[in-house]
């Protein structure tokens, strides 16, 4: 697979007096996957979010973001082109009092002309489903419909990946699950590789990779399956697990083995139903 | 309360004055604004009040919106009236007690500068309820451009204001937000004297503008996040078009401010 983000001994303190929040940190980034990073608060996640598309330079190491060192001033705007990013709190990053010129501030701000901006600025927002919403203010959007307006001002600058720091943090469930599914579609229609960040566990059981971080290093990384297999050890670090698989483990310890497969409810029905 | 101001705010739609180019109505409104000053009697008021109400006509908005937003601004519009009462002497005497005289001149300028005020504040409102914030500050852009020949970054100037107009609505729902969280512990807003009342609001704007600073940090990161380095380079989505919409719009302002000046010679000055 083609390597499009590389992390190569990173470390990154916000001060000089300050204890590295990332901490020699080594790690690659696959086009076309859907990568979910977990980490209770202050275990660096939101740091490495940031270090992708240069809004921070690493203090020591490399950050590669398609080829470009993140650290070279020049290839700001072309990393940033390729990696788009959606932050937390959805009422700090809408630019425009109009939803379809929120999501055309990206591309105005590329330089595509008028025409082609109008195109992409319609297909993103159909993508995300707030077409019918375009000439709505957002501030009267609710929080699902925000991100997903953010979201859609990514895809408007045709970036190939879209890093998520939190998206859904701010979000009610109802809100939680508009956004989720919106980055599924990106990833299966659209062949985007989406880096979400998050410390919600039923988020990270549909991702096509798990990254667990604490303390400014990686501690597990693999598929859902094989991360949540560890449930001790992310407990001990301030994580839980997705509830299905809480409930198989309990279920367990009373004598009931549905394996540590079962990340979601359809998934555990199934083997609840074959254990019958 | 606070979530009645509604000035500065945009109301959607699809009348004449919502489709009307933005430069015709910053042009518009602002020789207005200026005749609304030239008007010196109440012939000429009454016709500036007669095109502020047919504009407002034009907007298809409800007069409901704008007695609401003039409502909190009311003590400042009796206030001046007041003053107007107390300073001015001309004419009849009415009604006096030691140094306070009230004359009849007195009343009619206080009605008049009260009159003055509305229509101010009535024909700025219209040129942001109608006026999508973009739209304006492209606009502001577009006619302050000639200025770029001082080397002023207009640009610059104009996102601010795009900026600031976008976190209008924002910054009423967390000042609302935080007064609500204040007043659950036991803060005190609606009694005490003037001098309590201002200290009970520290309390709201320390949080508020720490809160301010955050979110144009996030912004700032937001924004950068989205390729933004200023003007330089930019494309727009939205076209401005000049159109004979536009073109009546002006001429008739110009009729308008002509029929003032008319007037005023007509007849005797107020003011």
């Amino acid at each position: 697979m083609e390597k499009i983000i590389e992390f190569k001994n990173v470390s990154f303190k916000y001060s000089e007096e300050d204890t590295e929040v990332i901490n020699d940190l080594s790690l690659d980034f696959y086009a076309g996957q859907f990568t979910c990073v977990l980490g209770h608060n202050g275990s660096g996640k939101s740091t490495l979010a940031k270090l992708m598309n240069a809004i921070n330079y690493p203090s020591s190491g490399k950050v590669i973001s398609f080829g470009l060192d993140t650290s070279d001033e020049e290839n700001e705007i072309k990393i940033r082109q390729n990696v788009g990013m959606v932050f937390q709190n959805p009422d700090n990053q809408i630019v425009a009092t109009i939803v379809e010129d929120d999501v055309a501030f990206g591309p105005e701000n590329l330089g595509v002309p008028r025409e082609e901006i109008r195109k992409r600025v319609d297909e993103a927002l159909k993508i995300v489903d707030m077409y019918d919403y375009r000439l709505h203010e957002p501030h009267k959007l609710s929080g699902g419909q925000k991100q997903r307006v953010a979201i859609a001002g990514a895809i408007a600058m045709q970036t190939k990946c879209i890093v998520l720091d939190e998206p859904t943090a701010m979000l009610d469930p109802k809100g939680r699950k508009e956004v989720i599914n919106a980055l599924q579609r990106l990833k299966e229609d659209l062949g985007m590789t989406i880096i979400l960040v998050t410390h919600f566990m039923d988020e990270a059981v549909n991702a096509d990779r798990v990254v667990v971080m604490n303390d400014g290093v990686v501690v597990f990384d693999g598929t859902p399956e094989e991360v949540f297999k560890n449930t001790e050890e992310l407990k001990k670090i301030g994580l839980s697990v997705p509830k299905p698989l809480e409930l198989a483990l309990e279920l367990k310890k009373e004598g009931y083995d549905l394996g540590t497969k079962v990340l979601t409810e359809d998934s555990f029905l199934e083997a609840f139903k074959k254990i019958q | 309360m606070v979530k009645d101001i509604t000035i500065g705010q945009y109301f959607p739609g699809n009348s004449f004055l919502h489709k009307l180019d933005a430069r015709a109505k910053i042009i518009a409104c602002f020789v207005l604004i200026i005749f609304i000053f030239i008007c010196k009697n109440f012939a000429s008021m009454g016709v500036m009040l007669l095109t502020v109400a047919a504009c407002y006509a034009f907007s298809k908005l409800s007069p409901k919106l704008m007695v609401k937003s003039l409502k909190p601004l009311l003590p400042i519009i009796l206030l001046t009236s007041v003053l107007q009462l107390y300073y001015n002497n001309t004419g009849d005497v009415l009604w006096s007690y030691k140094k306070i005289a009230i004359t009849d001149g007195g009343i009619y300028t206080a009605i008049f500068i009260a009159v003055r005020i509305v229509a101010l504040l009535v024909i700025s409102s219209l040129l942001t309820y109608t006026t999508s914030p973009t739209d304006l500050t492209d606009a502001i852009e577009r006619l302050l451009s000639p200025l770029k020949v001082f080397k002023i970054d207009i640009h610059t100037f104009a996102m601010m204001m795009t900026i600031a107009l976008r976190f209008i609505p924002t910054l009423i729902d967390e000042i609302d937000r935080i007064m609500s969280a204040q007043k659950a512990r036991g803060a005190d807003f609606e009694s005490g004297n003037l001098l309590k009342r201002i200290k009970a609001l520290f309390p709201i704007f320390i949080p508020l503008i720490i809160s301010s600073f955050k979110r144009a940090f996030e912004l700032a990161d937001a924004m950068s996040c989205r390729c933004y380095v200023g003007g330089k380079g930019r494309t727009r989505m939205r076209k401005m078009q000049f159109t004979f919409r536009d073109s009546i719009a002006l001429i008739v302002t110009i009729l308008v401010c002509a029929v003032i000046i008319f007037m005023n010679f007509q007849f005797e000055a107020l003011i």
